[in-house]
């Protein structure tokens, strides 16, 4: 029987820092709560608002996979295998930081913030070569329909990752209703709600909700209202 | 004064293992040792009677085993994790994490 857990939107870990403003669904920086290290190999979900012509200075990571999905305004990237680049809504980031990688996230916009998802997965490989993508996603592909933007495959449809994951992004109208089936047994699947009421095997999430699946080949999401959503299938043992 | 926590960081990216150990330093109840070569680690270890051992970014297979094995021959109470994200994000966990097991 599938298993699941609730992260309701009030509960996350939440850091102000003037410029920056987060919510963790999992325990980050001084946001430390033991029931809520992770889910499977995703450890980072932050749902962070940067103030205009504010950033993420240079900063190293090693042995993540970091993928950066902007929900409003653009954030310019810069990183130390030299590739400058500017990321918006409806693209989707990635880095590998294996070894090491320097990198900086910056709000070019003077007066409008810049909202994104900022998440890490565990890599599969630890110590692999530092890599960076990003890709420009058709919004019309996830209307009514699951559009994967991330999975293990280089070949395979959206940006890539070292871990058997497969995101998924789905913008549904009211009533539409889709089954997500696992990719392989022992995986589970965080669903996070960017906007609208979602119903995932009778469970109902709202806006920035987070619902745990697992112990399951399959499960149901039916739109209650019109609504956008994120699914992250990522193995439980890792 | 309370003893601190002591916290030996082994990690070969040398501006990765400075920034690790700086933010560990920040904590007022925890002090770190930061090595980039395993016999570094080895020696410091043995000097220090330390409580969590994070091993970090670039330590092969091999070496992690290796290590882990003298570390927990020389003091089989010492936590040691692997720390992954080479930065302030998930570092205070890992150390808590450790603590608790």
């Amino acid at each position: 029987m599938a298993q699941t857990v609730l992260h309701k939107a009030a509960t996350r870990g939440f850091a102000d820092h003037g410029w920056l403003k987060s919510h963790h669904t999992f325990s980050f920086a001084n946001y430390y709560n033991p029931e809520r290290i992770n889910f499977g190999a995703l450890r980072v979900l932050n749902d962070d608002s940067v103030d205009g012509g504010r950033g993420f200075g240079e900063h190293p990571h090693d042995n993540m996979e970091i993928i950066s999905i902007p929900l409003e305004g653009d954030l310019e990237h810069r990183d130390s295998m030299d590739n400058v680049a500017v990321i918006k809504n409806g693209d989707i980031q990635v880095m590998s930081a294996g070894t090491g990688i320097y990198h900086s996230e910056y709000n070019k916009a003077a007066n409008s913030q810049v909202k994104f998802l900022q998440i890490w997965v565990f890599p599969n490989k630890r110590n692999v070569e530092p890599r960076y993508d990003q890709l420009t996603l058709q919004a019309e592909d996830r209307h009514n329909k699951l559009q994967q933007v991330l999975s293990p495959n280089p070949d395979d449809a959206g940006v890539w990752i070292h871990q058997d994951a497969w995101f998924n992004l789905g913008e549904f109208d009211k009533g539409i209703t889709t089954e997500y089936k696992m990719h392989k047994p022992g995986q589970g699947v965080y669903v996070f709600v960017l906007k609208g009421d979602v119903n995932v095997n009778n469970v109902l999430l709202n806006t920035r909700d987070g619902l745990g699946i697992w112990d399951t080949d399959q499960f149901s999401i039916t739109a209650e209202t019109d609504a956008e959503f994120l699914l992250m299938e990522v193995p439980m043992e890792f | 004064m309370m003893k601190k926590c002591e916290i030996l960081v082994v990690c070969r990216h040398p501006d990765i293992l400075a920034t690790v150990v700086r933010l560990i330093n920040n904590n007022p109840e925890w002090h770190a040792t930061g090595c980039q070569s395993d016999d570094e680690a080895v020696k410091a270890f043995m000097l220090t009677k330390h409580n969590v051992v994070l091993i970090g970014a670039g330590v092969e297979a091999e070496s992690e085993a290796k290590l882990r094995e003298e570390f927990i021959a020389l003091n089989p109470k010492v936590k040691v994790v692997q720390h992954f994200g080479g930065g302030s994000g998930l570092l205070s966990a890992e150390i808590y994490g450790a603590l608790q097991k």
